[in-house]
């Protein structure tokens, strides 16, 4: 009797030791991977922030998860102010987000790219006497961080970074990385360079600045899905920012949250101004003026000049987009859906962006925004 | 007797109130209720599996009409262009390279731990040796990616050096520096993955071993490995293929550890030590999210053809068992 209880406890400490030891396993995974979080912070102005609320219920919209702490943070504010309208993005990513406001299963899309022309033919059926319209209501910084130990700042230029990221230049002391840092002291490191193995519109934006900043060096098609081959790949920002972080002489690109949130120095841009530029939300803002307007009939897509040379502007960034019918929003969602973009497109709703690390839109196309969601019917 | 057939010689006694009974008690509503029960769960099975058949041969019939690649040997998956072009060698190579790996390295450790388990440790460790295994198939697949990603990829560096001073001059083997986000990375962590469920099967069928047959030989004067050698192993041989097999099925379809882990692209290198590959389930929980009409309907036909290789793999181990019949338990 004595032999079996003794047995008994045996067994219990060590399955306590196997659920302990299951335990540390999962927080190991729990580390390093809060760097898309970075919703706190950004409410410091809930409180005060002017919100006009109209409209109850439930609204539902999905799309870009580029644009998801944004929305967040907004919806958070919102219904801070609005307790009679719940609003609900989902991150279903910008292409099942534009499926189901097609399909007027959501008020409105969150969406990293415009609409395309056939997409906007469809909108027809949803918009009963409009069409669906791009709203640009914020930017995202890309950065470019690297993991290179004993370098602390590292200043690159386009053609230089589509050779890295084409396996052109494969070691970090290359004569091309030397040039553009005459004071660093570059170890000859393999690169290693990261990109994103799901298609995303922040491979599209990246590839774009490539094309267009150093045409003569990316051969490659822009687009959502990475054409180039070599390097190494990774699921999802968080994924390419946690292999950066953990590989030496890595490098990759991911939205600027991702880099602050995992302590990832970010490389300054050599974009022919006089100064290398950071990737900060003031430098990205300045390279939305850069780009123009290029919709029309009140739709507001835009056209971002990657290839800006204007000081202290950072060119790569993403522009994100609501999607919304400008004439036959349904009538229930309308009120909810005008009263919150309103508030997204306000002074206040702008300001909450800078905390965490989207850019604010210029002052010039903000107003275009708030004219263009006024007139939403 | 009169009622039954006449060509038949009549059974011995023993049978003949079965033959009497027999339409009589079937109509008792508890028999005829239990027969429709595991008739009706039988069909439910079949209609599931079909419908499953049907809904991914339907979807990937549409996908492979607008395919402008060639489904079998294209290294490339632009399921979402226009034109589509997209094909499954890569994923193909990768799952089957990845599995085999996995199955290597776990399943002539699982035997030794199941047999260890079984037959050498005292009972007072095989009790808690079993029960922590048992645990080991409890933790969720996407904490075996994050260990995977966050300590097993940035410690392999070593083992990798290691294999190419070594095997490198095979090819298959030629590391060249890389993160170690490879193929052989996946199977690592793939067979630690299945090891419990292989360990488990195969500890239960040793443990069935025939008493008798283990005494005979001890009696004989066999030592423990050739009780073991000539009693346990012979007569557990199909039960560890059945284990292996259910192994090899959580292998191939494993999706989140592997893509946590792999770095995916669509080449096939020749070294397993080179980053890059890809495997089925990884690519259609990395492709799914952004994938429009076409994208969908070319995943679910890659979806296909894993249910097909699943299929070949457990209709072949039932081939392996069928032969080895006489090892088999029932014939014990």
């Amino acid at each position: 009797m004595k032999l079996q209880r003794k047995n008994r406890l045996r067994a219990l400490s060590v399955s306590a030791l196997a659920v302990t030891s299951a335990l540390v396993l999962s927080a190991c995974g729990s580390d390093d991977n809060t760097g898309g979080d970075g919703s706190e912070g950004g409410q410091k102005d809930a409180g005060a922030a002017d919100i006009k609320c109209d409209g109850d219920g439930n609204l539902i919209a999905s799309g870009s998860s580029a644009q998801k702490n944004a929305v967040d943070a907004w919806v958070q504010a919102y219904q801070q102010a609005c307790s009679g309208t719940k609003i609900n993005y989902k991150a279903t990513g910008s292409g099942a987000g534009i499926q189901e406001f097609l399909q007027g299963k959501t008020a409105f899309a969150g969406s990293d790219s415009v609409l395309k022309e056939d997409e906007v033919e469809q909108s027809a059926k949803v918009c009963k006497s409009g069409k669906a319209v791009n709203l640009p209501l914020l930017a995202g910084p890309v950065a470019i961080g690297y993991n290179l130990s004993g370098v602390d700042d590292l200043v690159l230029d386009a053609s230089t970074l589509a050779k890295i990221f084409d396996s052109k230049i494969t070691k970090w002391d290359d004569a091309a990385i030397k040039k553009l840092n005459p004071d660093a002291d570059l170890p000859s490191t393999k690169i290693q360079a990261f990109h994103r193995s799901d298609e995303s519109g922040t491979t599209d934006n990246f590839t774009s600045y490539l094309a267009a900043a150093a045409s003569g060096d990316w051969k490659h098609e822009p687009g959502k899905a990475w054409a180039a081959k070599g390097g190494q790949s990774a699921d999802g920002s968080a994924g390419v920012a946690s292999n950066v972080k953990q590989t030496e002489g890595a490098i990759g690109y991911f939205e600027l949250s991702y880099a602050t949130g995992n302590n990832i120095p970010a490389v300054q841009l050599d974009t022919g101004a006089g100064d290398p530029v950071e990737a900060t939300v003031e430098n990205s803002s300045a390279a939305v003026s850069a780009g123009k307007i290029v919709g029309k009939d009140g739709d507001l897509a835009m056209e971002l000049d990657y290839a800006t040379k204007e000081e202290g502007a950072y060119p790569i960034i993403l522009v994100t987009y609501e999607i919304a019918c400008d004439k036959g929003n349904k009538a229930e969602t309308l009120p909810a859906t005008k009263s919150f973009l309103k508030y997204a497109a306000s002074e206040d709703g702008q300001k909450v962006l800078a905390d965490i690390d989207y850019a604010p839109m210029p002052e010039e196309i903000i107003t275009q925004v708030r004219k263009a969601v006024d007139s939403l019917a | 007797m009169e009622t039954g057939s006449t060509k038949t010689t009549p059974p011995p006694g023993s049978q003949d109130p079965a033959a009497e009974g027999g339409p009589k008690s079937a109509k008792r509503p508890g028999d005829r209720i239990f027969l429709g029960l595991s008739k009706g769960s039988g069909i439910v099975l079949l209609a599931i599996m079909a419908a499953i058949a049907v809904f991914l041969t339907w979807r990937a019939v549409i996908a492979l009409g607008e395919n402008e690649g060639n489904f079998l040997t294209t290294f490339e998956w632009s399921a979402n262009s226009d034109p589509p072009v997209f094909g499954i060698a890569v994923l193909a190579f990768g799952t089957i390279v990845s599995s085999i790996i996995a199955m290597l390295l776990a399943v002539p450790v699982a035997v030794g731990i199941a047999l260890f388990i079984s037959h050498y440790a005292p009972r007072r460790l095989a009790g808690p040796l079993a029960y922590v295994i048992d645990l080991l198939a409890a933790v969720p697949s996407i904490v075996y990616g994050l260990w995977g990603a966050l300590f097993l990829v940035p410690h392999l560096a070593g083992l990798y050096e290691w294999l190419d001073d070594y095997l490198g001059w095979t090819g298959i083997f030629e590391y060249g520096g890389g993160a170690p986000r490879s193929l052989f990375t996946v199977g690592i962590l793939l067979a630690i993955m299945i090891l419990p469920i292989v360990t488990n099967v195969s500890r239960e069928v040793f443990k069935q071993a025939p008493k008798m047959h283990e005494e005979a030989a001890l009696a004989l004067g066999a030592t423990r490995w050739e009780v073991i050698r000539m009693s346990v192993l012979p007569f557990g041989r199909s039960g560890v293929i059945s284990a292996a097999m259910l192994g090899l099925g959580r292998a191939l379809g494993e999706t989140m550890a592997v893509a946590t882990v792999l770095s995916p692209s669509f080449v096939i290198h020749a070294s397993l030590l080179d980053p890059g590959g890809g495997t089925f389930a990884q690519n259609i929980a990395a492709a799914f999210k952004e994938a429009g009409d076409m994208g969908r309907n070319a995943l679910i036909a890659s979806g296909l053809v894993l249910f097909v290789i699943t299929l070949v793999v457990n209709g072949a181990a039932r081939l392996i068992i069928a032969r080895r019949k006489e090892y088999s338990g029932a014939n014990a």
